[in-house]
């Protein structure tokens, strides 16, 4: 090798974490696999998510480069940003499905929730990091009414499922910046005991949607359609599966959104348990180096980030995969990674290369 | 840990001690994590391993389809049960695109086996276009029964291509009820989002049609019904085997209008070939009796997607028979107005019935000449003889007297300026000019000489002819108001009850009995000495009215407006309100005649003829004849 292809080859791979990205891209092509049964083989679908794993990739690769320290002067104007952009949302965004969640600025539209599952996590590190020194109790207040505002807005769109990933994704955050137990008990106790309060606030179509995830035959043609069909597409899979391009569920038509948030009945189905198995074992590696590299974070801004994404990430993975194995509601939660589309895509590629960042600019940081 | 002091160990925080905190915490998280994928893996083992043999029965041998079954949508009825829109089946030839290749050459293939116009091409690629994925979409309808038999033997070479009996929606009136019953047509993005936003999308699986416009619109989910269920056995190939279980679905409720069918169609007939509107009602309980929008169009045509060349002819007609003009065109009042302003007159202490003011033929106000139409004047005009011969100028003056606020205050009881409520949707305001108004709109103050016209109905002044029909309903009824209601009564066709349509009266208006017999009284007077004499000549039964016309384009000061010499489009609107029978009224209308001229001459007579079907029973024997009237403003 000549120095200068050494140098290029440096100049792509410095920031890069070789584990994390291995198990991205192993997830990424059990994505296109799954997607190439799914669309009926259609490769239009397949080539345009492919386009889209690229751009992500490369908002990874640009991420990873930028180090911590810049990161934390973005936190506070990115999520400023995300309140304005989510406040005009409310004010005159586009209705689209009777929710109010996109905003349209000319060129194109943007959803502004998306924005805010980085700049969220961000804002708090952040926040954190600065006042780590003297942390009380009122920093901790701050902190919640930073999660709330943006957490209330998305939820009044009504998109009660990003509500609910980003509102964690601040929690995870809070817990990990050392949150006292006893308060953490207290909240979840009086979280329980409003339950009745919330059901009482809830739209219709969500209160729907708990019942029909206890009883889906209340509702065979709305809702409870999708957790019957995908459950038996699960469940006929059994151990082996039926065999790529063979699953009778997915193509006879009865699973709904097969290509976005139900991609892994398809999955399920075709592959059956061992597949299963495997792919939960694709997403713990990633996981795992998720925590690694937050348990060897330098700062508490770094480790707080890191952490967040990881979390954030389980999150995604485990309400996709107990939506469609019928344990969870159904939320419009893609598996991160495998479903078809771009933006979800995007944002939690971000989230990876601020990790790999985190993971390689630690020896600079340190010194 | 203290109570308040949630991070141990400010004062000698170090960070090793730190960095071992934030790794017990990490360590709780990683337990949860597992915890959650291993929550996830007991579940597919349960699904997968345990339960996979009944999954697998379900996916596999038995695969069960959930099949809805639409309910009929109910059908729409008059008062005397006179069909107005119902259902038949038919058979459709109909193409699922997503099971198909090459469309066109399919297409064409078709057309050697079944005939296929270039009318049902158009149709069908607007309907693709508009479609949703996996639906089948009707490329010929009302297949006859050699046509069925022709494809049945030819079948094998269309795949993709099957033959459904479904139900249609037919309106056997026509154009007749085109603006009040309104249409259905195919269910649209836009449709699938209100859906949506109203949780309404299980009930509409299988539906492909929703009401689009007047009733069918208005009354979407009476008339719609609940979507049964069928679970279905497929064999491997999606073939339905057979029925598992059924929960039927239960049809729509039929509407029974307050309509008269026959009404109606004397009303059209009235009106020959001129544009315009009627709305006739009820006024002891605000039905309406007859709603007719001239010209109209035939519904029959928008059930199953309009084609192209049809739906351009409509819109770029002239005539614009797209337009509700009963409840969405906005006219100018003309001196229908004058009787809410005499009623604002007595009640405002302003005028008695008695008090007579000098006609010269014209009034003058800040060096503008008001005229009145006829030269010379009238002379002596009280009240009675200012509503019989309709004096311009005792109108004048009296709005100079009473102001625009008090003017504007007065009428707006009478629902002038604001919609009525009618059970279809689409209604226009109209205008009722105010100072604030003026404001509002144009960011000018009013001028006290703009008032003078407001008085005989001109001006800013603009209602819809169901305003104007709702007002005349409400004076007729001494002030009692309904809402008017197209609908009766909504009925559950598997209970047979009744659910009865605004029965209620909104509310009184405060106007003294004594002031309302006052103009009751000219009102009579009109149909019977002055410029509504004519048209009910010889009636058989006492009836009030008022003639009206609304200027179209501005006449020139000095200048005279000259019927023959103005362009057709230009000339005035006719107008006519009236009630019968005058002491205990059965029936208020107005009606509207566009370009017409003069109210007397032209929507008098149409008028007439409702009255004499509505009260006697007769049927004319041709439309209404224009009065060579020379009088009658």
């Amino acid at each position: 090798m000549t120095p200068a292809i050494r140098r290029v080859t440096r100049f792509f791979t410095a920031h890069i974490d070789g584990l994390l990205l291995g198990a991205i891209l192993l997830l990424m092509a059990a994505g296109l696999i799954v997607l190439y049964s799914a669309s009926n083989a259609s490769l239009p679908r397949v080539s345009t998510q492919l386009m889209n794993m690229l751009v992500a990739l490369a908002v990874m690769w640009v991420f990873a480069n930028i180090p911590p320290h810049y990161l934390t002067r973005l936190a506070l104007p990115l999520f400023v940003l995300g309140l304005v952009l989510l406040i005009a949302v409310a004010l005159f965004g586009d209705v689209a499905n009777g929710a109010r969640r996109w905003l349209n600025i000319g060129v194109t539209r943007i959803q502004p929730s998306e924005l805010m599952k980085i700049a969220l996590p961000l804002m708090l590190a952040w926040y954190f990091d600065r006042y780590e020194a003297t942390l009380r109790l009122k920093n901790y207040l701050i902190a919640v009414i930073f999660v709330v505002v943006p957490v209330g807005l998305i939820a009044r769109q009504p998109d009660l499922g990003t509500a609910a990933l980003i509102f964690s994704s601040g929690c995870y955050v809070l817990f990990l910046a050392g949150l006292s137990w006893r308060i953490i008990a207290g909240v979840t106790v009086a979280g329980l005991t409003s339950l009745p309060f919330l059901w009482s606030v809830m739209h219709d179509y969500q209160r729907q949607r708990i019942l029909t995830l206890l009883d889906p035959a209340q509702d065979p043609l709305g809702t409870g359609y999708h957790t019957i069909q995908s459950t038996i597409a699960v469940g006929s899979g059994g151990i082996f599966g039926k065999g790529w391009l063979n699953g009778t569920q997915t193509h006879l038509d009865f699973i709904p959104e097969r290509t976005t948030d139900f991609i892994f009945a398809v999955y399920s189905e075709e592959f059956g348990l061992i597949g299963n198995s495997i792919l939960l074992f694709l997403f713990l590696l990633v996981i795992a180096r998720g925590v690694v590299i937050t348990a060897n974070a330098p700062t508490l801004f770094t480790r707080l980030m890191a952490g967040a994404v990881t979390l954030t990430f389980v999150t995604y993975a485990f309400v996709n995969m107990g939506m469609v194995s019928g344990i969870l509601p159904v939320v419009g939660v893609p598996l991160p990674l495998i479903s078809y589309g771009g933006t979800s895509l995007v944002t939690i590629c971000l989230g990876f290369g601020i990790l790999m960042s985190i993971q390689t600019h630690k020896k600079l940081v340190q010194t | 840990m203290s109570d308040l002091n949630i991070n141990p160990g400010v004062e000698f925080r170090n960070s090793q001690l730190e960095l071992h905190h934030f790794r017990w915490r990490l360590a709780a998280a990683v337990i949860f994590v597992l915890l959650m994928f291993a929550l996830l893996f007991v579940r597919f083992f349960y699904l997968q391993v345990v339960k996979r043999d009944y999954y697998h029965t379900l996916a596999e041998a038995n695969r069960i389809s959930i099949v809805p079954i639409v309910p009929n949508r109910g059908i729409i009825l008059d008062r005397n049960g006179v069909v107005l829109a119902h259902n038949y089946s038919a058979y459709t030839l109909e193409i699922t695109p997503s099971k198909v290749e090459h469309l066109d050459a399919l297409i064409d293939e078709l057309a050697t086996v079944v005939e296929i116009t270039p009318k049902d091409r158009r149709r069908f690629s607007k309907l693709l276009e508009e479609s949703r994925n996996f639906e089948s979409l009707p490329i010929r309808t009302r297949l006859s029964d050699e046509e069925i038999a022709r494809f049945a033997v030819n079948r094998y070479r269309f795949p993709g291509v099957e033959i459904n009996a479904r139900p249609f929606r037919q309106y056997p009136q026509n154009e007749l009820f085109s603006h009040v019953v309104g249409h259905i047509g195919r269910i649209n993005q836009r449709d699938l989002d209100k859906l949506e936003a109203d949780g309404l999308m299980s009930n509409y699986r299988g539906t492909a049609y929703i009401g689009k416009t007047g009733l069918e619109h208005s009354y979407e989910r009476y008339l719609h019904g609940t979507t049964g269920v069928e679970q279905v056995e497929v064999d491997s190939g999606g073939r339905p085997v057979r029925t598992l279980s059924r929960t039927p679905p239960v049809s729509g409720n039929n509407l029974v209008l307050n309509l008269d069918a026959k009404l109606q169609e004397i009303v059209y007939r009235a009106f020959g070939n001129r544009r315009g509107a009627l709305v006739a009602i009820d006024p002891t309980t605000g039905g309406v009796l007859a709603f007719v929008s001239k010209p109209g169009f035939d519904p029959n045509l928008f059930v199953d997607g309009i084609d192209p060349q049809n739906w351009a002819e409509l819109n770029t007609s002239p005539d614009r028979p797209m337009v509700n003009r009963a409840l969405a065109g906005t006219y100018p009042p003309g001196s229908t107005f004058k009787p809410y302003m005499a009623l604002a007159a007595l009640t405002y202490g302003k005028r008695t019935p008695q008090q007579t003011i000098f006609d010269p033929g014209y009034f003058n106000f800040g060096g503008h000449m008001f005229r009145d139409d006829k030269v010379g004047g009238h002379g002596q005009v009280d009240m009675y003889k200012s509503l019989v011969v309709s004096c311009d100028t005792y109108y004048y003056m009296l709005a100079n007297d009473l102001g625009i606020d008090n003017i504007s205050r007065f009428v707006a009881q009478f629902g002038f300026g604001s919609r009525t409520g009618i059970d279809i949707n689409g209604e226009s305001t109209g205008i009722l000019p105010s100072q604030e108004w003026k404001m509002r709109r144009f960011r000018q103050k009013w001028y006290a000489g703009e008032t003078i016209s407001i008085g005989i109905g001109q001006g800013y002044n603009s209602y819809t002819p169901l305003q104007l029909a709702s007002a005349i309903a409400t004076l007729a009824n001494d002030g009692k108001m309904f809402r008017p209601h197209i609908v009766d009564y909504v009925e559950n066709i598997t209970t047979h009850e009744h659910t009865t349509i605004e029965p209620k009266p909104l509310r009184t208006l405060n106007i003294k009995p004594e002031y309302l017999e006052v103009v009751k009284q000219a009102l009579v007077g009109v149909n019977q000495e002055g410029t509504g004499a004519r048209a009910f000549a010889g009636a058989g039964y006492t009836s009030a009215g008022k003639t009206g016309t609304a200027q179209v384009v501005g006449i020139k000061q000095g200048e005279k407006y000259v019927e023959g010499r103005t362009q057709e489009r230009h000339r005035d609107h006719a107008l006519f309100i009236a009630y019968a029978p005058a002491d205990k009224p059965r029936i208020a209308l107005a009606v509207v005649v566009e370009n017409a001229g003069f109210g007397a001459q032209a929507a008098a007579p149409i008028a007439r003829q409702v009255l004499d079907y509505y009260l006697l029973g007769k049927v004319p024997a041709e439309p209404a004849k224009e009065i060579d009237s020379d009088s009658g403003n």
